[in-house]
């Protein structure tokens, strides 16, 4: 059999264990007076910091209009097939627009592909995290629950430009 | 006092203790969880009532309103009476421990305990004997493995704590020279608390109580990572809830007994030094009483969430050799005291 040496020899006191566990009641003691990390979540929400991918949303511009100009190249990379966009004509300068955008929010992996391969910053991943539907089809999200002021998301696009 | 006097007043006592003791086991149930959290910086249920005070309630709530499950190759008889056995065990033992001197009410003097019967530590020692049958017909009669480990696990473990047990008591039988708990008690006046007299007495009837409760560091019997839940495995809703309120009613038991013959009971030193009326005093050394095994119930979930497991070999090496031989000691310590002082 092979002789199995200690890690570290114990001194007495070590070894008539009372030190010892009086040692450790009294850390659990102190710990029982320490500030908690609990997040009381209902009413105390997680802000999140901006490399956060919650949920997809396109940009809004100053002017109303979205930044999308319906190339298909979000719903091209989308891993979850999760994106679907018609393209339609304008008169504007970009001359191109999404008629239909739908991200459906069961098949989305929050993988931030879309937003990588965007080439006009036209969709982003917000803060928001609290997506609970209680059907199929409030779960497909349209061109008016994700376009969102480009104000509300310059902290993410500031982010982008710095670190992407 | 007539025999219709008397059993009027024991069961009004039976019915207070009673009361008193499903109270605590769901606010100990509360303060396990509470404790549990504050030990690991969490807050623990803090939402049903102010506080979550109302939480062992909706816990108890919860648990009626469950299926109650019984394994195909359960042996359906033992399976139903090893909870039941479990509870009795759990209720019937306080009987005997005293929590309050002699009083006088209405004229009538009543002795705060239950049944005040000369040989109440055998009765105590016989009944929480009992109480591993509950465990092992629980482990065994389920018809599962992880069950059956539990139960032989169980079985093992209070056996070898026992002996240990018994002599750290027998220390104490030796000063007191009665069995009687209120004898026991009324020997440790003053600061001749057997906790001081026998410290080494102390810590093992200490340890055997925690390995007799089958609290942490010894819980083996439902050692989670093992055994999955141990003897309750296939246990489910009231039943389920009976185990768990058989092992917190042991744990207030050997709250009581370590207080009744190691922490002199009701007796605060020098309180009559001061002169207050007497049914102050009495009072007060009732509201010590209950400090006193708060405090210690308190120790109980403290240590819980302080020290790790032990292993099965490791507990058994414990209780054989180092448990034994220390409580031999004491018991050889306390007849030399005796010897040199005349006790």
């Amino acid at each position: 059999m092979p002789v199995r040496r200690r890690q570290k020899d114990l001194n007495f006191w070590e070894k008539i264990y009372i030190p010892e566990i009086a040692k450790g009641l009294a850390l659990t003691f102190k710990t029982m007076f320490k500030p908690k990390f609990t997040m009381e979540y209902p009413e105390e929400k997680f802000i999140p910091p901006p490399s956060y991918r919650g949920r997809p949303v396109l940009v809004q511009e100053e002017n109303g209009e979205e930044r999308c100009v319906a190339c298909g190249l979000c719903s091209r990379v989308c891993p979850a097939l999760a994106i679907e966009v018609q393209a339609g004509e304008t008169d504007r300068e970009k001359e191109r627009y999404p008629e239909r955008f739908e991200i459906n929010m069961l098949r989305c992996i929050f993988c931030g592909f879309c937003e990588e391969v965007c080439p006009e910053e036209a969709i982003v991943m917000s803060k928001d995290y609290e997506l609970a539907f209680t059907n199929r089809e409030d779960a497909i999200y349209g061109k008016d629950e994700l376009l969102v002021p480009v104000k509300n998301l310059n902290e993410r696009i500031n982010f982008l430009r710095q670190y992407k | 006092m007539n025999y219709l006097e008397i059993i009027v007043i024991t069961l009004v006592k039976i019915l207070i203790i009673f009361t008193i003791m499903m109270l605590t086991v769901s606010y100990l149930v509360y303060f396990e969880r509470r404790i549990s959290a504050w030990v690991q910086n969490r807050l623990g249920p803090n939402r049903v009532g102010w506080e979550g005070v109302l939480q062992p309630f909706a816990d108890v709530f919860k648990l009626l309103l469950k299926e109650d499950i019984v394994p195909l190759v359960a042996n359906k008889p033992l399976h139903t009476l090893a909870p039941i056995l479990a509870l009795f065990v759990a209720f019937s033992t306080y009987a005997v421990i005293p929590f309050g001197p002699d009083i006088t009410v209405f004229g009538y003097k009543v002795s705060l305990v239950v049944a005040d019967i000369n040989m109440g530590i055998l009765y105590v020692l016989a009944l929480t004997s009992l109480g591993v049958y509950a465990i092992t017909f629980a482990g065994w009669s389920s018809g599962s493995k992880y069950s059956l480990f539990g139960g032989v696990r169980a079985s093992a473990q209070m056996i070898s704590y026992e002996v240990s047990m018994g002599f750290s008591v027998a220390g104490v039988l030796l000063f007191a020279e009665s069995l009687r708990p209120v004898a026991i008690v009324e020997a440790q006046s003053g600061w001749m608390w057997n906790a001081v007299l026998q410290p080494i007495g102390f810590i093992t009837f200490l340890v055997s109580a925690f390995a007799e409760t089958n609290r942490l560091p010894f819980d083996l019997p439902e050692a989670e990572p093992e055994l999955v839940g141990g003897f309750h495995t296939e246990y489910s809703s009231m039943k389920f809830a009976g185990f768990f309120l058989a092992e917190y009613a042991n744990m207030i038991i050997a709250s009581a007994l370590i207080v009744t013959l190691y922490l002199g009971g009701w007796q605060i030193p020098y309180i009559e030094l001061l002169g207050l009326p007497s049914w102050l005093t009495a009072a007060i050394q009732v509201a010590g009483f209950f400090f006193k095994v708060g405090f210690l119930l308190f120790f109980f979930l403290w240590v819980r969430w302080t020290i790790p497991r032990f292993r099965y070999d490791q507990l058994m090496s414990l209780g054989w050799k180092v448990m034994f031989p220390l409580s031999l000691i004491n018991l050889v310590w306390v007849a030399v005291l005796i010897m040199i002082f005349k006790l």
